[in-house]
């Protein structure tokens, strides 16, 4: 048990290392590729485009070292990188790490309740689905599953916002304030999560509901209630929560486009907002958090599903 | 050669080309409907604007939000472009790219995972390292983040796109080559004498052949919704070109004078990536 989870975190662990990697390298490429002198622009914004001279970019570039190899250079932005020196936004002049302190709270509230929705639609309609397959609540679940899977989660975020906020005026179309605000952004990415949860869920009933100690149970007298909650829950429940770690991708790249579709005060809004005005302490800072918040989320559903499956446990 | 001709295999070979003619041509329900669809969508995008004045880019400001007309059979935009130009024009962007991602990506992936699967040893763990790298991000903030190097480049989002894609027919590619690469058929074919690429066409290949046709429909539908979804929050392409994303962007502000026009980008793209879904044959992942 022990030495299952531990493989498992390093195994995560690994990969919190590989993000670090990629992230901090694409950034170290994008300074290199930004046009124009890098002392002139690092001069210019220090003292003002109109007090820049050559002697200015000169002693900038002895300062900080410019001159030295692409190499050195890459060695010492990954060790910058390593000891958590993320640098401050060249916008706002914050340091990167305070302001993603608080994006990564209104983050993790986006996603977290997107998540909590999706299981709360998804599951319920999926055990129906599968308690009667090919009836006709299985048959309208995987048409609406098509349907909105075809549907990126910001063209579902548009639908919502014209019939919740615009045509019927019951919740904010954007922004950020009280709890009404995160119904329609969570609820644009619950969605696409729940359509595929149903289906998965649908497929675990199928075959629970079709097994042998299922059928032996309502043999028994057992009420079919009873024998879902005691049989059927806890079987479902490992490939639907094994499933999510596939759905993490989905959820992760649609908070990105959500939260700047219902300007929405995350990581995600901050990052496309830092690449529109090519900030690149905050591209680096924001791609950071984002990634691992990915390989964290994908660690918690690894954990859950060790709990609630003592057969993965023993391999 | 010889072993059609020795009498003992004849009827296993006769019963393979059959299964697999067989599953090659049946097609399930869904996937004729998702091959209807995507060749509609070529018409529209390709053919119809051949016998239509379409110029994606020409304004006429005396005629802006017009409702459908001869002239424009689709209604014009906020800038009095017409909108049967347009949508063709992105439909065709969107799918161009879809296609060059999916083949770049496809014939990578396809030779990397045979080679690890069949190699093993150090040549499998040097790529499915590479693999993992890419798989440690999700797969838009690694095109996000080329993106941004370039912004508003064909290109750099061609290689994004193809950079993540090809990772999966390398993941699903290596898992089977794994497993078939030990099969005794493989192993005959090898002892008899047969090279390489007899053994790839013969055994791999109609094997792993329904797999990456699923993958390269879903990829082709990822790579849609990418370039789309970049376009929408202004990191993809940029005006004045014709893409969905950046179309629905321009067009939400006139909601409510031109529900029509903003209707037409978010159709097209459902029904892009709906043909695709429906040709996978599988259900959405």
């Amino acid at each position: 048990m022990n030495r299952v989870i531990s493989t498992l975190l390093l195994q995560r662990l690994v990969q919190a290392g590989l993000v670090a990697w990629v992230v901090g390298t694409l950034t170290f490429i994008l300074t290199r590729a930004l046009p124009g002198d890098m002392a002139f622009r690092i001069a210019a914004g220090r003292y003002g485009y109109e007090q820049v001279n050559a002697e200015a970019a000169a002693a900038v570039q002895a300062e900080l070292g410019l001159d030295q190899s692409p190499l050195i250079a890459y060695f010492h932005w990954l060790s910058d990188l390593l000891s958590l020196d993320l640098g401050h936004s060249l916008v706002s002049g914050e340091s990167v790490v305070s302001e993603l302190a608080h994006q990564l709270g209104h983050s993790l509230d986006l996603a977290l309740m997107a998540m909590l929705l999706a299981l709360v639609i998804g599951v319920p309609v999926g055990i129906l689905s599968g308690l009667r397959p090919n009836g006709w609540v299985d048959r309208l679940a995987l048409v609406s599953a098509v349907a909105l899977r075809s549907l990126p989660p910001f063209v579902i975020g548009l639908l919502l916002i014209m019939l919740f906020a615009v045509q019927l005026g019951w919740l904010p179309a954007a922004g950020h304030g009280g709890g009404s605000h995160l119904w329609l952004p969570a609820m644009a990415l619950a969605l696409g999560l729940a359509a595929v949860s149903a289906r998965v869920t649908r497929h675990g009933m199928a075959r629970v509901a079709g097994s042998p100690y299922y059928a032996f149970s309502r043999t028994r007298g057992l009420s079919e209630g009873q024998t879902l909650a005691r049989h059927g829950l806890r079987n479902v429940a490992v490939p639907v929560i094994a499933y999510l770690s596939v759905q993490l991708v989905y959820l992760v790249e649609g908070v990105v486009v959500i939260e700047s579709l219902f300007a929405w005060p995350g990581i995600g809004h901050a990052l496309v907002h830092a690449v529109v005005a090519r900030d690149v302490p905050m591209i680096q800072g924001t791609a950071l958090v984002m990634g691992l918040l990915f390989v964290t989320l994908n660690t918690l559903v690894d954990l859950v599903s060790l709990y609630i499956d003592p057969r993965r446990r023993l391999s | 050669m010889m072993a059609s001709r020795s009498p003992g295999l004849a009827p296993s070979v006769a019963r393979f080309r059959w299964a697999s003619s067989h599953t090659r041509r049946r097609l399930s329900h869904a996937q004729r409907w998702g091959i209807s669809l995507l060749a509609a969508l070529l018409v529209f995008a390709w053919v119809v604007p051949l016998f239509l004045d379409a110029d994606p880019t020409r304004q006429d400001l005396m005629s802006t939000l017009a409702a459908p007309s001869l002239q424009h059979p689709l209604g014009t935009d906020h800038l009095g472009r017409s909108m049967l130009a347009r949508v063709a024009a992105a439909i065709r962007l969107s799918l161009g790219l879809a296609l060059l991602s999916v083949v770049t990506a496809a014939l990578p992936g396809l030779l990397a995972g045979v080679t690890a699967g069949w190699r093993g040893g150090w040549c499998d763990r040097l790529l499915s390292t590479v693999a993992d790298c890419v798989l440690a991000l999700p797969g838009l903030l690694l095109v996000l983040m080329l993106a941004a190097i370039a912004p508003g480049n064909f290109w750099t989002l061609y290689i994004g796109i193809a950079l993540v894609l090809w990772v999966e027919y390398f993941r699903v590619v290596r898992s089977a080559t794994r497993i078939l690469a030990q099969s005794p058929q493989v192993e005959s074919s090898r002892l008899l004498g047969f090279g390489r690429w007899y053994i790839f066409r013969r055994h791999l290949w109609p094997e792993l052949a329904p797999q990456v046709t699923t993958l390269a429909a879903f990829g082709a539908a990822t790579s849609i919704l990418a370039v789309s979804s970049l376009g929408f929050v202004s990191i993809g392409l940029k005006p004045p070109t014709a893409e969905l994303g950046l179309m629905m962007t321009e067009l939400f502000p006139y909601y409510q004078e031109a529900p029509w026009v903003l209707a037409q980008p978010v159709l097209a793209l459902f029904f892009m990536v709906l043909s695709f879904h429906l040709l996978a044959g599988k259900e959405p992942q």
